[in-house]
C-alpha cells in the first residue's frame, strides 16, 4: 500500500506544519531566535558536518521559515525548497549552484523588467552573462544553447502578463541540453501551474506576491524537483565535484535528489546570506492557507475585467491570455486550464498622456509597484517597473509606453469595472 | 512482484523495529556517504556493526570494523543488513546473510541508493525478510522522524497530531 496523496487544498493548510511540539501551540510559532542549543558536542559537530538535519543559526535554517519551505516544496510537486529575502534572491540563489564565471543563462524576452536588468546587467559581476530569446521561437532557444550555457529561464505567465510559456517545449530543449529548466511561477502560484510536472528542474518564486497575497513582506523561494542528474556531466562541479568548504564532501553523491536543498542552505544561504526572516515566512503561511481560494477569484475577476475592456472603444487592445480572442487561447487550456493569472496590461487610446491620467484618476486601484496583492493595483510599467528598459526591450516585454498594467485584486468585480470606467473618462476626456 | 514504492508505514515498521544494523562495504573515510549514514545511524542509537574486508582491525563509532557477516559474533543478534556495495555483489552477501543471521533475528535486507538486485530481493523476500532497494535509511529517517522537515524537505507528512 502506498502513502496516500493529499489534495491541494489539504495541503496548503497542512503541508510542512505540526502542532508545536513543546507547547502544542496549533497555529506555527514564530520562532524569533538567532541561534539553538546543542545538545552536545558530538550533535554540534554532526549538524556542521551535515551528517543530521538540525538547527545551527537562522542564517542557514528556522523552524518557522522551515514550515515554509515544506509548504511551497509541496505544493510545487519539488523534493525540498530554500526560501530567501526576496524573489531577486531567489533568483541569483537558484542560479548560484550552477553558474561559473563565463557561464551562461538562456532567458526568455518576456520578464518582469527587473529581471531583465538583473540578468542583462547585474549578473556580469559575477562573470555571468544570459542570452535573450523569444521563447515562442524553440529553435532560437535550441540555438542559443551552448557548451557554457547552464540553465534555461522562462516565467510561466510572464509579467507584465499576457504571454503564457510553452513549458513542456521548452523543458524539451532543457532535457536534450541536459540543463536545467527554472520557471519564475510566481504570477500563476502553483494552483494555476505545475512547472515540475512539466519537466522544469527548478520552480523560483516572489513569495511577497500570490503566495503571501496581501502585500505584507518580500520573500522568494527556489524549488528544486530533485529529478535533475546533476553528476551526469562535468556541467555542475558545485554539486557533482568535491565542496573544498566540506572537507572534499560531494553534494550529488552524498544527498541524492536531496543535493540542491542542501546546498542552497549550506553553501547559498551561509556565503550569501539573502535569509528570509521568520516573521515574514509566518505572513507569508497565513496567506498560503487560502492560496486556492484566491486564485479562483482572481482569475474570475481578470476575466471579466479584461472582457469589459476589451468590449470599450476607448481601448485599443487588451493582452491578457485568458481571453478567448487572445493568440495563446490554445496554450492556455493545454497547459494553463485553471486560468492565465490575473495580471494583465491593455493600451489606451490617447497614448502616454492617457496612460499617466488613468493612473492618476484611480480611486480603488492602488497605484504601486507591486502585483498579486487581494487588493486591485495599477501601473504604467514603461514609466516605473520598466523604465529602466529601453523601448525595444519594452515592447519585447509587453510594456509599451502606451499600455497599462493591472493586478486584478479579489475586490467585487462591479466595483472594479465602475472604477476603471470613471477613470478612463477621465483620461480620454 | 517486488515493488520500489514503499509505504511510510512499512518503512517506519523497520526503522522502528530495528536495532542492531550491520553495514557492509562502510567507508572510514568521513566525505563519504557510507560514512555519513554509519555516522547518523549511530548517533540515532542503533548499533552499527561495520563490515568491511578492506578496514579489519580498525574502529568506527566504538565497533571494531569485521571483515565479513560471518566474522559478526554468534551470539549476536543483528536485525538488518545495509548494503554499501555494487548491486552485481549483492547477491552472496543476502545468501551469506540469510544463512547466518536469519535465526539471530534478522528480519531486513536494505540496499542502499544506487543498489538493485532482484534476484537478491526475491531470494530475502522468499526467506520471510523485509527488502527495501535504492533507498537510504538515513535519510527515511530523517523524513519519517521529522528531520528532514526542519531544512525544508518535502516530507509527504501530513498530521495534526502532537
Amino acid at each position: 500500500m502506498n502513502t496516500p496523496t493529499f489534495g491541494f487544498d489539504t495541503l496548503q493548510i497542512h503541508a510542512g506544519a505540526r502542532p508545536d511540539p513543546a507547547t502544542g501551540a496549533r497555529q506555527t510559532p514564530i520562532y524569533q531566535t538567532t541561534a539553538y542549543v546543542f545538545r552536545d558536542a558530538d550533535h554540534a559537530a554532526a549538524l556542521f558536518n551535515l551528517q543530521e538535519v538540525g538547527y545551527i543559526y537562522s542564517r542557514l535554517t528556522n523552524p518557522t521559515v522551515a514550515v515554509l519551505q515544506e509548504r511551497v516544496a509541496t505544493l510545487e510537486g519539488g523534493a525540498g525548497a530554500v526560501c530567501c529575502s526576496s524573489g531577486h534572491a531567489a533568483q541569483i540563489m537558484a542560479l548560484f549552484p550552477l553558474m561559473r564565471p563565463g557561464d551562461n543563462v538562456v532567458v526568455s524576452t518576456r520578464l518582469y523588467g527587473g529581471s531583465i536588468t538583473q540578468f542583462s546587467q547585474t549578473i556580469k559581476r559575477f562573470g555571468w552573462s544570459a542570452s535573450f530569446v523569444d521563447f515562442d521561437d524553440i529553435d532560437a532557444v535550441k540555438a542559443a544553447v551552448d557548451e557554457d550555457t547552464k540553465a534555461i529561464f522562462c516565467e510561466s505567465i510572464s509579467n507584465p502578463g499576457g504571454y503564457l510559456t510553452d513549458i513542456p517545449a521548452v523543458a524539451e530543449v532543457a532535457n536534450a541540453a541536459g540543463i536545467p529548466l527554472i520557471v519564475d511561477n510566481t504570477l500563476a502560484s502553483p494552483y494555476l501551474c505545475k512547472p515540475i510536472e512539466m519537466g522544469a528542474t527548478l520552480v523560483v518564486h516572489s513569495l511577497t506576491k500570490y503566495l503571501t497575497g496581501n502585500g505584507t513582506v518580500t520573500g522568494g523561494v527556489v524549488v528544486d524537483s530533485g529529478n535533475f542528474d546533476w553528476s551526469a556531466s562535468d556541467k555542475f562541479p558545485s554539486l557533482s565535484q568535491p565542496e573544498p568548504a566540506y572537507h572534499g564532501l560531494k553534494f550529488h553523491e552524498t544527498f541524492g535528489n536531496l543535493a540542491f536543498t542542501f546546498h542552497g542552505i549550506a553553501i547559498g544561504l551561509r556565503d550569501l546570506g539573502m535569509t528570509l526572516n521568520p516573521q515574514a515566512a509566518h505572513y507569508t503561511l497565513m496567506g498560503i492557507e487560502t492560496l486556492s481560494l484566491r486564485m479562483q477569484r482572481h482569475v474570475e475577476n481578470a476575466e471579466k475585467v479584461a472582457a469589459w475592456l476589451e468590449a470599450d472603444p476607448r481601448v485599443d487592445y487588451v493582452t491578457y491570455a485568458g481571453l478567448p480572442s487572445s493568440n495563446y487561447a490554445t496554450r492556455k487550456a493545454a497547459i494553463y486550464p485553471k486560468g492565465a493569472g490575473a495580471l494583465f496590461t491593455f493600451a489606451v487610446k490617447g497614448g502616454y498622456a492617457a496612460c499617466v491620467k488613468l493612473v492618476d484618476n484611480v480611486e480603488i486601484f492602488s497605484h504601486v509597484a507591486n502585483l498579486g496583492d487581494t487588493r486591485s493595483l495599477i501601473i504604467h510599467s514603461a514609466s516605473t517597473t520598466h523604465r529602466q528598459l529601453n523601448p525595444e526591450q519594452q515592447e519585447a516585454a509587453g510594456a509599451g509606453a502606451n499600455v497599462v498594467r493591472l493586478s486584478i485584486g479579489i475586490e467585487d468585480v462591479d466595483d472594479l469595472i465602475r472604477d476603471l470606467d470613471q477613470a478612463l473618462a477621465a483620461a480620454t476626456s | 512482484m517486488f515493488n520500489q514504492n514503499y509505504s511510510d508505514t512499512y518503512l517506519r515498521g523497520i526503522l522502528t523495529s530495528t536495532k542492531t544494523i550491520a553495514a557492509v562495504g562502510v567507508s572510514t573515510n568521513p566525505i563519504r556517504p557510507s560514512y555519513f549514514v554509519a555516522r547518523y545511524l549511530s548517533l540515532k542509537h542503533y548499533r552499527v556493526l561495520p563490515v568491511n574486508p578492506a578496514y579489519t582491525g580498525q574502529n568506527l563509532f566504538g565497533e571494531g570494523i569485521l571483515p565479513a557477516l560471518k566474522d559478526i559474533p554468534g551470539e549476536m543478534r543483528v536485525d538488518m543488513v545495509d548494503i554499501f556495495r555494487r548491486s552485481d555483489q549483492v547477491l552472496p552477501i543476502v545468501e551469506e546473510a540469510i544463512d547466518l543471521l536469519l535465526p539471530r533475528g534478522l528480519r531486513t535486507i536494505w540496499m542502499q541508493i544506487g543498489v538493485i538486485n532482484q534476484d537478491a530481493a526475491r531470494l530475502a523476500e522468499s526467506a520471510g525478510l523485509n527488502v527495501v532497494m535504492n533507498r537510504c535509511p538515513k535519510i527515511e529517517h530523517q523524513r519519517l522522524f521529522g528531520e528532514l522537515r526542519k531544512a525544508g524537505f518535502n516530507t509527504g507528512i501530513i498530521s495534526s497530531k502532537l
